[in-house]
């Protein structure tokens, strides 16, 4: 097999160098086509991910439908809770894990009095968003519940954050000055980044995770200025004083069941929850509760970009026509040794035997095309992050998509190759031995 | 055109090369034909008209640290001190900038007891907002001062504080749901009626959910607060917005060194901004669509050459039975016509047919017949340009090759 593979590499080399046009020609194809279709893979691949690997199919959204009678047709229940329902499920504790949270700004007033104050992205959250989601801790922890019920004034801070105020070291003890208010740094986060932003798309899909994490109670009495998705209805109204009465929904809700029969358990919970408040008078349309999982709700917004899944298909066809041509081109190469090939065939070479050693180049072209096709995508790549959209600054290339690649390469190389290897075959040595 | 007939009995016993470039030319035809329709659509898209002055807006958009004590006061202050700034010809504070993608939006009724509004619209606040914007009114007039509500004192329904009672719409608005005829209308906004007293030229929303409503918008007497998103907009003199953001910055900060500046932009920073991913999207199209036809051209190239180089016998056969070198170099050209013509054929089905599935998944309209014609003009001219060189060759095979071996 050894001394096989050596012959096969030294004649197809060989042959490859004796048109070095036509090879040319063909890897050209196949890297264009690859190059092209790599670059809106890792596109796309990078957009339909997983924000929470190994955690998702546990995570889920329950949703209830509080609004007013005269809302309209619209029967999909809101993806965002009201402050009372949204406490009530909260302190159910009905769930392995259960978060309420919403986004916010925070304007940092660094003590160094050479850093001008600067605003970032913050959420405000409960106790459970760290262990539901898996954050990874640099240093110290998240808070409990128990400092979610003393409004206690504590923070948690990305690894950006901390890299920008303290250097990277180790900041927990240390006190922030966020708007009007002090909070204790007790939390590091490593860098933690869930693609799509799905626990709060209104803060942009492919939002950045936030920058600083402070409980949902202490926000509120520190007044720190609230971002995001607002739904109203009847008298509701958007002043801040009010939102934690207002007939609004603008939470974000999570809960975390581990197996289906938990799911079971608190879908039933949740309609028994609807119930009573639609028996109570307060939800006035007694409409069926949800419990959405994180991959259902991102199909459910249809997160990615429409223009990512048209861009791969419109790379997909180019490379359909690169294999077409890479086809034509190897037709014309593998006749145009119909000769040579009639020699070997007469010198008691296999149809297999010259089969293989086609199909062989075929391969070495598509392994030509990949590595040519890799430079390509990246070019590509670099050309989709120069567009300004948050989602496209997450195309890169990782290594699955550097292995798929050189295996579709190859692959499609040799698909192409099939059929005018096998057409090779096909001719009689006699008849081209006496043509010479 | 004599030569089509040996030239289809050619093909014949060259079916499966001559399928494959007909194939590819097809798919080409078919991929250029919509790619160069959807360029079309964007370019439409991107070329919009705003309804703003664009050369003469820009905004600077601050935020406040801290508590703002008396914020009437403050925004009637730094108006004041804003509008001195030489360059100036108006300012105002709004709660959002056309096509700023974000944005204020609600649904008006025309009849409070219909539960689902007539329309979804964007509400434009700001005291001067039209002026400011370098729109104007096609009837009707603009508001009065004391026809001005402060925001908060709506939000918070302060006691003998004005409320809005009247509203300006667009044109778009004034014809959709008034049929044109929109002065004296009343609408219902949070179930509070509001008189139309104006109609203005059409100002685009600052996000577009639905294409269909991109100049839905009304603009209310609220003069806006502080916050929430709020930007000062500035008109300014032809030539002078350089100086004006750079003045505005400084008397902002001046005014209040706890402002931080969140943003400072010309308006066609905010248009680049909107249109940004659709920009890149064309880019990408027209990259795809060379990208293909230098494919396809290169395919042409290697095959015919190949078939030259195949036929040199037969071709110095014909010569030396008299066929002159422009016979030969005809020959490989009609050659090229037909099968490109099949390719068009074909190519012109299937771009009906991705033109339909775009259609359904898309929502993209039905491509216009015109692209047909287009399409198959280039891919001829491409054909021929190809197939010239391999062309050329085969013309200078001479006619001694009848008697070589090969």
């Amino acid at each position: 097999m050894g001394t096989e593979f050596g012959y096969y590499l030294e004649m197809a080399v060989r042959s490859l160098r004796r048109n070095p046009v036509l090879t040319a020609l063909m890897i050209l194809a196949v890297a264009l086509g690859i190059g092209a279709c790599m670059t809106t893979l890792t596109a796309l691949h990078v957009l339909t991910g997983d924000p929470l690997p190994g955690r998702s199919g546990s995570i889920y959204m329950p949703r209830l439908d509080p609004r007013a009678a005269d809302t309209g047709e619209e029967t999909t229940p809101p993806v965002q809770v009201t402050w009372t329902d949204g406490m009530a499920l909260l302190h159910a504790r009905r769930a392995t894990h259960q978060a309420l949270m919403v986004g916010g700004s925070a304007t940092i007033r660094p003590d160094d009095p050479g850093m001008e104050a600067f605003i970032t992205s913050g959420r405000f959250t409960t106790a459970d968003f760290f262990p539901m989601f898996g954050t990874p801790f640099a240093f110290g922890q998240g808070w409990s519940d128990a400092e979610d019920e003393g409004r206690a004034r504590v923070a948690v801070i990305s690894d950006a954050l901390n890299a920008r105020l303290f250097d990277g070291a180790n900041s927990v003890g240390r006190v922030l000055h966020v708007n009007d208010a002090s909070f204790r740094i007790i939390g590091v986060l490593k860098p933690w980044r869930p693609v799509p932003h799905f626990y709060d798309i209104y803060s942009g899909e492919y939002a950045k995770a936030e920058d600083i994490y402070v409980p949902l109670t202490a926000s509120r009495d520190t007044e720190l200025p609230r971002t995001g998705g607002v739904e109203c209805w009847g008298a509701g109204s958007t002043e801040e004083s009010d939102m934690e009465r207002s007939t609004c929904t603008w939470l974000q809700f999570w809960v975390q069941l581990d197996n289906a029969q938990a799911k079971q358990a608190y879908a039933t919970f949740l309609e028994g929850y609807a119930r009573e408040q639609h028996a109570a008078g307060r939800f006035e349309r007694n409409l069926p509760t949800a419990l959405t999982g994180v991959q259902a709700f991102l199909d459910e917004r249809h997160v990615v970009p429409s223009d990512v899944r048209l861009q791969f298909w419109l790379a997909s066809g180019f490379f359909f026509v690169c294999l077409l041509n890479t086809v034509g081109l190897m037709l014309a190469k593998f006749l145009r040794r119909a000769g040579e090939l009639g020699v070997r065939r007469a010198l008691g070479a296999s149809r297999r035997a010259i089969f293989a050693q086609l199909l062989f180049e075929a391969g070495i072209i598509g392994f030509a095309g990949g590595v040519i096709g890799l430079g390509f995508a990246v070019v590509g790549l670099a050309l989709v992050r120069i567009n300004p959209d948050r989602s496209a600054q997450l195309a890169h290339l990782d290594l699955p998509m550097l292995g798929i690649t050189f295996v579709l390469s190859v692959v499609a190389a040799m698909l192409a190759g099939l059929f005018p290897a096998w057409r090779a075959c096909q001719v009689p040595p006699g008849l081209h031995l006496k043509s010479q | 055109m004599l030569d089509i007939r040996p030239i289809l009995s050619t093909l014949h016993r060259h079916k499966v090369t001559a399928v494959l470039l007909v194939l590819e030319i097809a798919l080409t035809c078919a991929i250029v034909c919509n790619a160069v329709f959807l360029v079309r659509q964007r370019l439409d898209w991107m070329n919009i008209s705003s309804g703003v002055d664009e050369a003469n807006v820009v905004d600077v958009r601050p935020v406040n640290i801290g508590e703002t004590p008396d914020m009437h006061g403050r925004v009637k202050e730094t108006l004041a001190a804003l509008r001195t700034i030489p360059g100036v010809d108006h300012v105002t504070l709004s709660n959002q900038i056309p096509l700023g993608m974000e944005s204020w939006n609600s649904g008006i009724k025309l009849d409070p007891n219909v539960a689902s509004p007539a329309m979804h619209v964007t509400n434009y606040y700001g005291e001067d907002l039209l002026k400011t914007l370098g729109s104007g009114l096609v009837a009707g007039r603009d508001f009065r001062a004391d026809e001005y509500a402060w925001l908060d004192d709506v939000t918070l329904g302060r006691k003998d504080a004005v409320i809005p009672h009247v509203a300006i719409v667009t044109e778009f608005v004034a014809d959709r749901l008034f049929q044109g005829d929109a002065l004296g209308k009343t609408l219902y906004y949070d179930d509070i009626p509001l008189r139309i007293i104006g109609v203005a030229r059409n100002v685009v929303r600052p996000s577009v959910f639905d294409r269909s409503t991109t100049y839905g918008s009304i603009i209310l007497p609220v003069r806006m607060t502080e916050g929430l998103g709020a930007t000062y907009i500035f008109h300014t003199r032809p030539g002078q917005s350089d100086s004006v953001i750079k003045a505005a910055v400084t008397k902002l900060r001046e005014l209040d060194p706890n402002r931080v500046i969140l943003s400072k932009r010309h308006f066609s920073e905010v248009r680049d901004a909107f249109f940004a991913s659709d920009r890149a999207m064309t880019h990408l199209l027209v990259g795809v669509c060379i990208a293909l036809l230098i494919v396809t051209a290169l395919g042409i190239v290697g095959l015919a050459s190949f078939w030259v180089s195949q036929r040199r016998r037969q071709i110095g056969v014909r010569r030396a039975l008299g066929a002159t070198r422009g016979d030969v170099l005809r020959y490989f050209q009609t050659e090229n016509f037909l099968l490109a013509t099949m390719g068009i054929a074909l190519g012109m089905v299937l771009a009906y047919g991705i033109n339909i599935v775009l259609m359904v998944r898309y929502e993209l309209p039905r491509l216009p017949v015109t692209y047909l014609p287009l399409g198959a003009v280039v891919l001829w001219l491409l054909g021929q340009a190809a197939v010239y060189a391999p062309a050329h060759r085969a013309s200078r095979v001479p006619p001694v090759e009848a008697t070589r071996g090969n």
